[in-house]
């Protein structure tokens, strides 16, 4: 059943994609100030709100595993977080292409760049210190503790660097056109790319997470194994 | 809680000042980095000013690894964590204990590397005494916080040595910049102002949301 | 009788292999339960799931009604494991100041100062744990679990190792403890001192309990009789 789902997310945000994808290079025209570039937007700016909002939906599947004891929840928040971190990833190294064009530097200090970076390596030390752990239980505890730590710090982590950019102005990264606002035609096509990314998102999900259903009934299969040997 | 937790952290200073393990290395560490960055950046005079702050957290933030990777695992040789932890002693106790010693050792390391600083760097601390000492506290508090829920976490891990560092000092990101810029101010000629207090202000934050999780998640991470 | 230790349909699992299952156990007020089995049976697992060490995945575990973690159930047990529980770099005096002290008891230093005596630890009461024989860390070993009178002793293959003198200071102690109304649970494979002061058995095997009760003259005069009889050793 959860294959079919996945299947069909996975086709309905193909599809999408294509749509955008058709939009982006045949109807929208250049951006007057940037160029050609400016299209990678479309894929920079879901990126991050589909990291970010993983990163806080782990966060709830952590505590309801702390509450229930079900490793179910801490199968899902582990896949989430892989997914997010690839996202954020996506994010950043976007952001960094779009960078080299306009400012013909592969990395700024923006604060948003910046403040991703950051919330990458705290879920990357999240995903390093899962492998470090055999066993599950202990492992889904401390995984849970340490991704309350993470994402309230990420809180924290985004405001601070905001400050510090108040601070110490630096580029900021804005693919706002002249004005300020967003072409009407450009916003609807960044919808529906969210639209599309986000379905692709879950799908992903869904695949770790089967894997990982795998895995745990592979386990229990050796644990009756092993009861009545 | 706090009487228990004043317990363990006397009962591991005990234990330092004995031994002196984590206060020799860490301090031998700091100065050795600090002796680098003569190197790295080559201490003239008016330079030295503008990176001074950041060097001295960067300095404080490795050398509390070596202070927080002792922390936890002076507790496993005779299963002494075993015992701890079947006592009457609260989980949250003992990470706040050692949270407590973690920052008796790191102000002792912050005050040797003011002073070698001073000396090698030619940089003057005592502009605003007062608030660096507040400064002090409140990071270092934050710092050993960490240091110490974050030894919790990892005290039973196979590579506890490595993943201590990768895990902490993403979080302690925030906690960082915040010291920095204060002290940023603190050494200059600016006087301390609105910024300032705000920045102190998200330091208090910091601290108070991460005891509170420490204390609320120490069995969490304690009991496995 | 009361059941002070209530253990329920107990599951308990490493990964893929389940230490503990299906275990029922009631252990009463005043009783000394003596857990036998071989090693790796479940018997550590079962202690240390009892003194709060370790969590367990299915069934309950009650001490005094609540659960081991509980800041009750914890004040009233005393745990004694494979390793010693005390701190090398320091003192025996040290060493039983601070376990006092986050025991709660009525007055530490005096507390401490009496356990000392006791165990005969007096005159070296001051040199760092590291220098001390290995009888002399047993004799501490048993002042830091003893010292806050607990009314339940969850002692894991206490007798194992012990010189003479400290298997005499701990059969001495346990009589004590149980003519204090005291429960015991301790685990061996010593059949015969844990026998002599057991009131109740219960063997463990492969994670099972296969057979719980009362310790009966029979078991005294046959050690090896409850193996025959309930597992696939005497099957054999």
């Amino acid at each position: 059943m959860r294959e079919k789902v996945a299947i069909g997310l996975g086709t309905a945000s193909a599809l999408l994609l294509t749509y955008t994808l058709y939009q982006m290079f045949m109807v929208l025209s250049d951006e007057v100030l940037q160029g050609a570039i400016y299209r990678i937007m479309f894929f920079h700016v879901p990126a991050a709100m589909i990291g970010m909002i993983g990163f806080f939906v782990a966060l709830t599947m952590s505590v309801l595993y702390l509450s229930s004891g079900h490793l179910r929840y801490d199968a899902l928040a582990a896949s989430i977080i892989e997914v997010s971190v690839i996202f954020a990833t996506v994010n950043i190294v976007t952001g960094s292409i779009w960078a080299r064009i306009i400012w013909g530097v592969w990395w700024v200090w923006d604060y948003r760049l910046t403040s991703q970076l950051v919330c990458i390596l705290i879920f990357a030390g999240y995903l390093m210190m899962r492998r470090a752990i055999d066993e599950p239980t202990q492992r889904a505890r401390l995984s849970a503790a340490l991704c309350i730590f993470g994402c309230v710090d990420v809180v924290i982590v985004w405001k601070s660097i905001e400050w510090f950019r108040n601070n110490h102005p630096g580029p900021v990264l804005t693919f706002r056109t002249g004005g300020g606002t967003m072409d009407p035609s450009m916003e609807h096509v960044l919808y529906w790319n969210l639209l599309a990314l986000l379905l692709l998102g879950i799908a992903l999900v869904l695949v770790r997470t089967r894997q990982d259903d795998m895995a745990r009934e592979i386990d229990s299969l050796r644990r009756l194994a092993n009861a009545s040997a | 809680m706090l009487r228990q937790a004043l317990s363990v952290a006397r009962k591991d200073l005990s234990i330092e000042l004995r031994t002196k393990e984590s206060l020799n290395a860490s301090i031998a560490f700091a100065i050795s980095i600090l002796l680098l960055f003569s190197f790295a950046f080559d201490a003239v005079l008016q330079d030295t000013v503008n990176f001074a702050a950041g060097l001295l957290w960067l300095v404080v933030a490795f050398a509390g690894a070596l202070v927080f990777n002792r922390g936890f695992a002076r507790e496993l040789p005779n299963e002494c964590l075993d015992a701890l932890l079947a006592s009457p002693l609260s989980a949250a106790s003992l990470v706040i204990g050692k949270a407590l010693a973690n920052l008796a050792m790191l102000l002792v390391v912050e005050l040797v590397s003011l002073v070698v600083f001073g000396i090698f760097f030619n940089v003057h601390w005592t502009t605003h005494p007062l608030f660096l000492a507040i400064l002090f506290l409140l990071a270092t508090w934050g710092i050993s916080l960490l240091g110490a829920v974050f030894g919790a976490l990892t005290v039973n891990l196979r590579l506890r040595e490595l993943m201590l560092p990768v895990i902490i000092y993403p979080v302690l990101v925030p906690l960082l910049i915040a010291a920095i810029e204060i002290t940023n101010t603190l050494l200059s000629i600016q006087p301390v102002g609105a910024t300032e207090f705000a920045w102190g202000k998200m330091l208090v934050v910091f601290d108070i949301v991460f005891t509170a999780l420490a204390v609320f998640l120490a069995d969490t991470i304690l009991v496995n | 009788m009361t059941g002070i230790i209530e253990i329920e349909r107990l599951w308990k699992y490493h990964g893929d292999y389940a230490a503990l299952r299906d275990c029922t156990l009631t252990i009463y007020e005043g009783s000394c339960c003596a857990l036998l089995g071989r090693n790796g049976a479940g018997k550590t697992t079962l202690l240390r799931i009892l003194a709060g060490l370790s969590p367990y995945q299915q069934g309950s575990v009650k001490l005094f009604g609540e659960k081991p973690r509980s800041d009750k159930a914890r004040r009233q047990v005393g745990f004694l494991g494979h390793g010693i529980g005390v701190y090398e770099d320091l003192s025996a005096r040290e060493n039983l100041d601070f376990f006092a002290g986050i025991s709660g008891v009525a007055q530490p230093r005096a507390v401490a100062t009496s356990w000392l005596q006791r165990v005969g630890l007096e005159r070296v009461a001051g040199m760092p744990v590291r220098q001390f024989s290995r009888g002399m860390r047993q004799r501490l070993a048993l002042a830091r679990a003893f010292l806050h009178a607990p009314k339940v002793l969850l002692l894991d293959e206490p007798f194992t190792s012990l010189d003479d003198r400290a298997i005499a200071m701990l059969s001495e102690l346990l009589i004590e403890s149980r003519q204090r109304g005291a429960t015991i649970v301790l685990s061996t494979h010593q059949l015969r001192e844990a026998l002599a002061i057991a009131s109740h058995v219960a063997l463990v095997e492969n994670g099972r309990l296969r057979y719980t009760g009362e310790r009966t003259q029979e078991m005294l005069d046959d050690t090896g009789l409850l193996y025959r009889l309930h597992t696939e050793l005497g099957a054999a």
